[in-house]
């Protein structure tokens, strides 16, 4: 028999307030005005969203700013069902790894416009290659969630 | 020792409240810094150490992953090192064995801390644990003023002469940072401001305690072929020493410091030194407390115990001094804590390479650097030279 | 448009990150809380350099042996260091102004962290005409007892 000894139930709580630098705070002003900013890279040419400071591959500054498609791809999604404490959203939602028209990379946001009870016109709608495009939350903050989801581009 | 190490490039970033950039963009600062300083790309690298101060100091987890490109990590091997304030010195040491063991050639070191971002001394207190040392904890400050009243009172040392040793330190320090275009804080002040500032935790006071500061700092490491072929002025790692105590406050004499003791004697055994006072051209000591550093002095042997008020005041460790420790105003003006370790390594290696400016000390040719960590707990040293 | 310079200097984004832990006492510390609850203070001793420690440390840190045997520790001791704090901070358990104390407990052979109170703290020069390294001081216990190291409420001090 495994005898039981006592716990220390300790919640850790932080503050933080982090620099959003140059960059991000223009990319996130851009979303209020529901327009999506990349940046270019001069000497590689990659288009990244979100907006980098600088290009991972070749180090140099990104200073060419370009207002990009709300338009894309769909390369891959998830249905998130289970709870952790902490989550921005209560389960069922399901999270994308969306690819907008002219740009070189990948980011997740969350799917939305689909019906998750019918879990079969679900996967249709959003097979890998699907198009998708950004829908736009009514109050804006200046942060990512001004673009509320990715929905299916209707056919 | 392995092969020989030189420190062939450094980086610093202009260290304070920087929320003019994110944390990614801060530390790349520093490693764009380092890599024209070393005459390398980022392509050269072949290796990538960094460290911080656990990561809920600025709420993301593992910074290593974060700062992928910041660091010119991808595609390399990497390794994160923490060991909170003497990270800087965890992170060096770490570099060493890498380049020393014949491994890589070159290796990349980073330390940073974005401390505005987070709350430090709740932050710093999560070190501690939940039952016993956390419910007093008194942050830093706390820590560090026992362990000055512990060795005042072993020493028998009057309370007003360390009193008025740690304020000329303070304002030798605070004088020296002027000097230094990446100190944080840059105040002209008088031994009467220093002693009469308003207590933290008695009898500390406020400007024998250091800031809180945003900064990085990188160091770029080489073996002796690379470093000859590259042709940049090396700075010759020639010992380095460190050492841990137990986790529980109260079980190791902290007024005499065993940790420090012996990481100083590891390293002066690599290096060669008899007599640190008269051998050593500079130390860049971690100092976030003026009462600390003397106790540092006494550890690292530049004075005999409970000596190091008087020689304070007679000025042996000025700039004008014996032995000059700090000329950039050290930790006490400057303290992104995950960087400031390495920062000392930085400012010992822009000495002994003549790079240090305005508070160059003329002829420096044999530096030492350090950092500590924990609640007291860990002390790490590396010095360098000119010659190998 | 792209080219134009952003309207606002850069933003700082407020956030505030909660964690929630339960983590396991295990059965020295469970034992030494459980005792503390009884107003007695145990301390574990190592078999091999025959130090006494408190918190009662399962393993020797130094011998890395286990630590079998329980003593009773006094409920007495002196002031090894001590600090009076001014300072606050975000979520610390003790307000300010309080006295962080190191005791060595009679009959143990390491420090232990609490704090000394019962009298007015809030004039440090009179504390300090008080409070002295290598003072002599007593447990005053808690009439609530929870099983934590605040069932001692704090050390008084022990007039000469």
């Amino acid at each position: 028999m495994t005898k039981e000894y006592g716990t220390i139930v300790n919640t850790v709580v932080l503050p933080y307030r982090w620099a959003l630098g140059q960059t991000w705070t223009r990319f996130f002003d851009g979303l209020k005005e529901e327009k999506i900013y990349g940046t270019r890279c001069g000497t590689c040419g990659k288009v990244f969203v979100p907006a980098k400071t600088f290009c991972p591959d070749c180090y140099s500054d990104l200073d060419d700013w370009m207002d990009v498609s709300q338009e894309g791809t769909l390369k891959s999604w998830t249905l998130v069902r289970k709870s952790h404490f902490g989550q921005v959203r209560q389960p069922p939602y399901a999270l994308g790894l969306i690819r907008l028209d002219g740009t070189d990379c990948e980011f997740i946001h969350f799917l939305g416009g689909v019906d998750w009870s019918d879990m079969q016109n679900a996967r249709e709608k959003l097979k890998a290659g699907a198009r998708v495009k950004a829908a736009w939350s009514k109050e804006k903050h200046a942060d990512i969630h001004d673009i509320s989801c990715f929905e299916p581009l209707k056919s | 020792m392995g092969r020989a190490v030189a420190v062939i490039g450094t980086g610093q970033t202009r260290h304070g409240r920087r929320n003019d950039v994110s944390y990614p963009d801060l530390v790349r600062e520093a490693v764009r810094m380092a890599l024209e300083d070393a005459g390398i790309t980022p392509k050269d690298i072949e290796g990538v150490v960094s460290g911080t101060m656990p990561s809920m100091m600025e709420g993301i987890s593992d910074t290593h992953l974060y700062f992928a490109e910041a660091l010119c990590e991808v595609g390399k091997p990497v390794l994160k090192v923490e060991s909170c304030g003497s990270t800087g010195q965890s992170i060096a040491h770490c570099g060493f064995y890498w380049v020393a063991s014949g491994m890589a050639d070159l290796v990349l070191v980073v330390g940073m801390e974005k401390m505005f971002e987070g709350d430090g001394q709740a932050t710093m207190s999560t070190v501690a644990d939940p039952w016993f040392l956390k419910p007093f904890s008194a942050g830093a400050p706390g820590v560090f003023t026992m362990q000055a009243m512990e060795w005042m009172h072993r020493f028998n040392i009057p309370e007003d002469k360390a009193h008025e040793a740690a304020a000329f330190i303070s304002v030798t320090h605070h004088d020296s940072a002027l000097d230094n275009p990446y100190a944080h804080i840059k105040i002209k002040i008088g031994m009467d401001e220093a002693k009469n500032a308003p207590i933290i935790t008695y009898p500390v006071r406020l400007l024998d305690v250091c800031p809180t500061s945003d900064g990085a700092c990188a160091v770029i490491l080489a073996s002796e072929e690379m470093a000859k072929k590259i042709g940049r002025k090396p700075a010759w790692i020639r010992g380095l020493g460190f050492r841990g105590e137990e986790f529980f406050y109260g079980e190791s004499n902290k007024s005499i410091w065993p940790s420090a003791t012996e990481a100083a004697k590891h390293a002066y055994e690599q290096a060669g030194i008899r007599d640190p006072l008269k051998e050593l051209d500079v130390a860049e000591i971690y100092n976030p407390f003026t009462y600390q550093e003397m106790i540092f002095y006494e550890c690292f042997g530049f004075c005999p115990r409970g000596k190091a008020p008087d020689y304070v005041l007679e000025g042996k460790f000025n700039r004008t001094g014996e032995l000059p420790c700090d000329p950039s105003g050290g930790v006490l003006c400057t303290n992104p804590i995950g960087a400031s370790g390495l920062i000392r390594l930085a400012e010992a290696t822009l000495q002994v390479t003549g790079k240090a400016g305005a508070r160059q000390i003329e002829g420096a040719e044999l530096a030492l650097s350090h950092a500590m960590g924990g609640i007291d707990q860990f002390n790490g040293v590396t010095i360098v030279g000119a010659k190998l | 448009m792209a080219d134009e310079k952003p309207k606002e200097k850069p933003r700082e984004m407020k956030a505030q990150v909660t964690v929630p832990y339960e983590m396991a006492m295990g059965r020295n510390w469970h034992r030494f809380f459980e005792n503390l609850k009884e107003e007695r203070i145990m301390g574990t001793k190592c078999g091999k350099c025959s130090r006494v420690f408190i918190p009662p440390r399962s393993f020797c840190p130094r011998c890395f042996e286990d630590n079998e045997e329980w003593v009773e520790i006094g409920q007495e001791g002196t002031i090894e260091t001590w600090c009076y704090s001014n300072l606050m901070f975000y979520g610390q358990t003790l307000k300010p102004p309080f006295i962080a104390v190191q005791v060595h407990l009679d009959g143990t052979d390491v420090g232990l962290q609490h704090r000394i109170a019962g009298f007015d703290l809030s004039d440090f020069e009179k504390v300090r005409e008080l409070v002295k390294s290598g003072g002599r001081v007593r447990v005053v216990w808690n009439k609530e007892k929870k099983g934590n190291i605040f069932d001692i409420d704090y050390f008084e001090l022990i007039p000469e």
